[in-house]
């Protein structure tokens, strides 16, 4: 599964996720633009519905990257 | 201009917001990108700019209507192929340059999104040089090119864009927006997310980029001047300014605008511009040319005949020219509004204009540049270097051309080595934030990893030191034809001139200099140097206490300079070897060498002299190692005299120096050494020196005492306790020893405290002053279990050993009324805090605490026991 396609498929579950989810981007080397989009899509979305989004195993170049985008 | 523009529509903010957002994206992604994979994309680029070089450039022509298709194919490939020459080695990310001696190592930071304004001059090669510029330094960029040259602009976008993504670029790392207006450009100018502006084109653009309050890299017009001097090559420079007038129709704002020619080669020049293809106007056609291309109610050029050729511009003004005409050549006789032909022509004609004189010339050239050419481009033909410098010097231009084509020239990189651009800075003359030719470093925030890094420290004494008792006879081995013992009367009734005198090789002529035993005063040192002078010395011989060593020194200084100015040398400073003021480096006239009579001041060895200025009440303290005497003497037979008062006195500020060296910033391995063992020797010797004035060994231990003491404190320095003592001495005629006596047991709880403020001090790795009074108490075998037991027992023996030598406890015991004290404060903690002694202490003191410790020092403290508790055991800590 790609990135994109997990990053779909966490928006999708958003409704079940019951406050919060959690993603591991351990074996993300490096995002790429439509990745990093997806991702903001789906921060915007679990906010709204109130749902905590946790990341995890993020390396130091993509929470740089999180951080400009 | 953003502020009086009205914002663009919600949906066409919304068009905007997307390529803002996409840049976003692109730029956070590039930040993981490394420099191989910028490389990689770069090259990629580069080859397909020079593969649609031609086409972009046809493209460029047919929509602008301006230049020359060939002279724009050409701009496309210099703007990719020399400028990926000269990018291509350079490290753009993570480290970029590394200066392995000073500890310093630059890295790269993107800058993000830039928005970008391009011209229609130059409108593609622009576009292939910024998306270049931008991939290289991982940069997102949104294109706003000029309305009349959008459609080749945005062809150049896709061209970089496509070949970039294709081979990595993240996607949206490029956009052009569509049909921009004004307000677009506002708006963007001012996006939160656009880091910087780069605006390439008119006056307009680049103002109002700067406007925005944005960090911008404007770059605007310009106004070329030329100097054709008599022996530049002549035909060499009508070929190259030919060449660089007509290339792309003289759309490059660094081409020549007026020519200012020597009157001895005008006629030739121009006849060489006619054979040439140039037409050369007479006086109608010059002003039917400046009535028509220029506009006289702006003075500025007219747009319809940028870009165009000559025979067109001809046409259409109605001058009559030869078919195949390059260049409209027109003489006027000057610069400025009523020689509407001297300011900035983006087209093929050419003022020119007759000097007189170099000077003439030289002012002419000044008067174009002035004329909008601030900061930008100068050129001049010439094979004299000195003329060459001087309008190198009087021209205010990023780029001054010498013997090649302005256009061209500057562009970098074809007729010499400046760096390829298509955006030359203009500096602060042309209201711009550079003046380089703009490249990858300006597309860079350049950060700086600093590391500490130690200062340089060092030990410097007198080349020879000789001590212990007779050590005088050693005077024997210096050859002198004519020495000056410069001494005291007392010193000399008691006989111990004649020792020195004896002890002088017996082919020596010497004089004798009586001064007063007083510190020195300037005119007591002026008065030395004319006996030095008359007597040609070639050596000194200082014999007596501080003040008289401090006066040969002195001497010595002004006799080997006489135009040292003291005033000036006495300058304060925070760091010896940062001094704004440096001592001069004359060679060495006469040696010195100092005895002493006291064994307290150490300057003998030290590199201090402290003249009084009667006038203030104030001492000032010269300090440089050029001062330091060359031999130093220590020798017990010249002490043993000493009054208990001066010996409890000077005792007392040899144990001062060895302390505060000790706790001193500048304190190293070298000068613990010293301050360690003369502090050990002070408490053993000083107590049986006072009360058996005639104990040969504890008068030669004291004496020695005091000459390690001062080789630490030479080197390491003193501390605020000085600072005080100087103060307080100066003001109420109190000994030097006796009042830093009065300070020193506040000194030390003062600086074994937490400081109020650090002193900066790249050499200190911890606050240590604490633990090293601790160790000078464990060292005297005090006791105490705890550093402030410790701390307390070293205050306490100190006083014991002052109460021991009858010597006061505090200012009021002294006899000096407290009205009378308080009334001298602030003078005191103004001078106190002006002395550069307490540069050096460990603890930085605030005014208030200086005015805080003097007050102490008035009150004095209570007498106080030492907590008795054998030392522990203790793990050997290096404290420097």
């Amino acid at each position: 599964m790609t990135m994109n396609e997990t990053l779909q498929e966490a928006l999708g579950n958003l409704d079940s996720a019951r406050g919060e989810l959690v993603l591991d981007l351990s074996s993300l080397r490096r995002i790429d633009s439509s990745e990093l989009r997806a991702l903001k899509n789906l921060t915007k979305a679990a906010k709204e519905k109130s749902v905590k989004l946790t990341l995890r195993g993020v390396s130091v170049e993509i929470h740089k990257a999180l951080k400009l985008a | 201009m953003p502020e009086n523009v009205a914002p663009p529509s919600e949906e066409r903010i919304a068009y905007l917001e997307s390529l803002v957002g996409q840049a976003r994206i692109a730029a956070a992604v590039f930040t993981q990108y490394t420099q191989e994979d910028v490389d990689r994309i770069v090259k990629a680029m580069v080859l397909a700019g020079l593969d649609q070089a031609q086409y972009l450039a046809r493209m460029a022509v047919e929509e602008t209507r301006l230049g020359v298709m060939e002279d724009k194919a050409v701009k496309n490939m210099v703007a990719t192929e020399f400028v990926y020459n000269y990018v291509k080695d350079k490290r753009t990310v993570g480290v970029i340059r590394e200066f392995p001696d000073s500890g310093l190592v630059e890295m790269a930071e993107p800058i993000g999104v830039i928005f970008s304004i391009t011209p229609i001059t130059n409108p593609t090669s622009t576009v292939l040089f910024k998306c270049i510029m931008a991939i290289k330094t991982r940069n997102a960029v949104i294109f706003s090119p000029h309305p009349n040259a959008w459609h080749c602009c945005a062809e150049a976008v896709r061209i970089m864009y496509e070949a970039a993504v294709k081979h990595g670029a993240p996607e949206g790392v490029f956009t052009c927006v569509e049909s921009p207006t004004l307000e677009d450009n506002a708006y963007l100018m001012r996006h939160k997310t656009v880091a910087l502006i780069d605006a390439t084109g008119g006056r307009g653009a680049v103002k109002a980029a700067y406007g925005s309050g944005k960090p911008a890299l404007g770059v605007g017009p310009g106004n070329t001047p030329v100097y054709l001097e008599k022996t530049a090559d002549l035909d060499m420079a009508v070929v190259d300014i030919i060449t660089s007038k007509t290339f792309d129709n003289g759309t490059i704002c660094a081409s020549e605008q007026t020519v200012v020619i020597d009157d001895e080669i005008y006629d030739q020049v121009l006849r060489k511009f006619a054979e040439l293809g140039a037409h050369i106007c007479n006086e109608a056609e010059t002003r039917l040319l400046g009535r028509t291309v220029i506009d006289p109610a702006t003075g500025h050029m007219q747009p319809m005949a940028v870009g165009q050729k000559a025979t067109d511009i001809a046409r259409m003004i109605g001058l009559r020219v030869k078919s195949g005409t390059k260049l409209l050549v027109a003489p006027i006789e000057g610069v400025g509004r009523e020689y509407p032909l001297s300011v900035e022509k983006l087209f093929p004609v050419l003022a020119v204009c007759r000097a007189t004189s170099a000077d003439e010339a030289l002012k002419l050239c000044v008067d174009v540049n002035h004329a909008g050419g601030l900061g930008h481009t100068a050129v001049i033909f010439s094979h004299d270097d000195e003329i060459i410098r001087k309008f190198g010097d009087a021209i205010n231009a990023g780029r001054i051309i010498v013997n090649a084509p302005g256009s061209i020239g500057a562009l970098g990189g074809v007729y010499n080595d400046l760096v390829p651009t298509f955006s030359f800075g203009c500096g602060t003359g042309g209201g711009n934030s550079t003046m380089d030719n703009v490249n990858v470093y300006h597309y860079l925030n350049i950060k700086r990893v600093a590391r500490r890094t130690p200062a340089h420290m060092w030990f410097r004494i007198p080349n020879q030191i000789y001590f212990n008792l007779n050590a005088v006879e050693n005077l024997r081995q210096f050859a002198s034809r004519s020495t000056m013992i410069v001494t005291n009367a007392a010193l000399e009734q008691m006989g111990h001139v004649d020792v020195v005198r004896r002890s002088l090789p017996p082919e020596t002529r010497v004089h004798v200099l009586a001064i007063p035993d007083a510190e020195p005063e300037v005119k007591v040192v002026m008065h030395g140097v004319e006996a030095l002078n008359a007597y040609a010395v070639d050596q000194i011989v200082a014999l007596g206490g501080g003040s008289v060593i401090d006066a040969a020194k002195i001497m010595k200084l002004k006799y080997d300079s006489p135009d040292a100015d003291l005033d000036e040398l006495a300058a304060p400073f925070l760091d010896i070897r940062k001094r704004v003021v440096r001592f001069p480096a004359d060679a060495s006239r006469a040696r010195l060498i100092a005895i002493s009579t006291t064994s307290g001041t150490g300057s003998e060895v030290t590199p201090f002299a402290v003249l009084t200025d009667k006038v203030s009440g104030r001492k000032v303290t010269l300090a440089d190692y050029s001062l330091t005497p060359d031999v130093a003497i220590v020798d017990p037979q010249f002490v043993m005299s000493m009054p208990k008062g001066l010996t409890a006195d000077t005792g007392i500020d040899c144990l001062t120096h060895a302390l505060e060296a000790c706790v001193s910033i500048h304190a190293s391995a070298f000068t613990d050494a010293n301050a360690l063992q003369a502090i050990q020797m002070v408490f053993k010797y000083l107590p049986i020196a006072y009360a058996h004035p005639r104990d040969e060994e504890a008068r030669s231990m004291m004496h020695n005492a005091a000459c390690i003491a001062a080789l630490a404190f030479a080197n390491a320095s003193v501390g605020v306790n000085h600072a005080l003592a100087h103060a307080f001495g100066a003001r109420f005629g109190v000994a030097h020893g006796r009042a830093n006596a009065m300070m020193l047991p506040h000194v030390i709880a003062y600086n074994a405290s937490v400081p109020s403020k650090f002193m900066p001090s790249p050499n200190q790795r911890a606050y240590v002053a604490h633990k090293k009074y601790a160790m000078i108490a464990d060292l005297l075998g005090l006791g105490g279990h705890t550093i402030d037991e410790k701390v307390a027992n070293l205050v306490t023996v100190i006083e014991q050993l002052v109460d021991q030598m009858a010597m006061p406890r505090s200012i009021a015991d002294m006899g000096i009324s407290k009205e009378e004290f308080e009334r001298a404060i602030p003078d005191l903690a103004k001078i106190a805090f002006d002395d550069p002694s307490w540069r050096s202490n460990p603890r930085m003191p605030l005014v208030s605490e200086l005015i805080d410790l003097f007050w102490k020092a008035y009150y004095g403290r209570t007498p106080a026991k030492v907590v008795s508790a054998p030392p522990v055991e203790q793990e050997v800590e290096v404290l420097v």
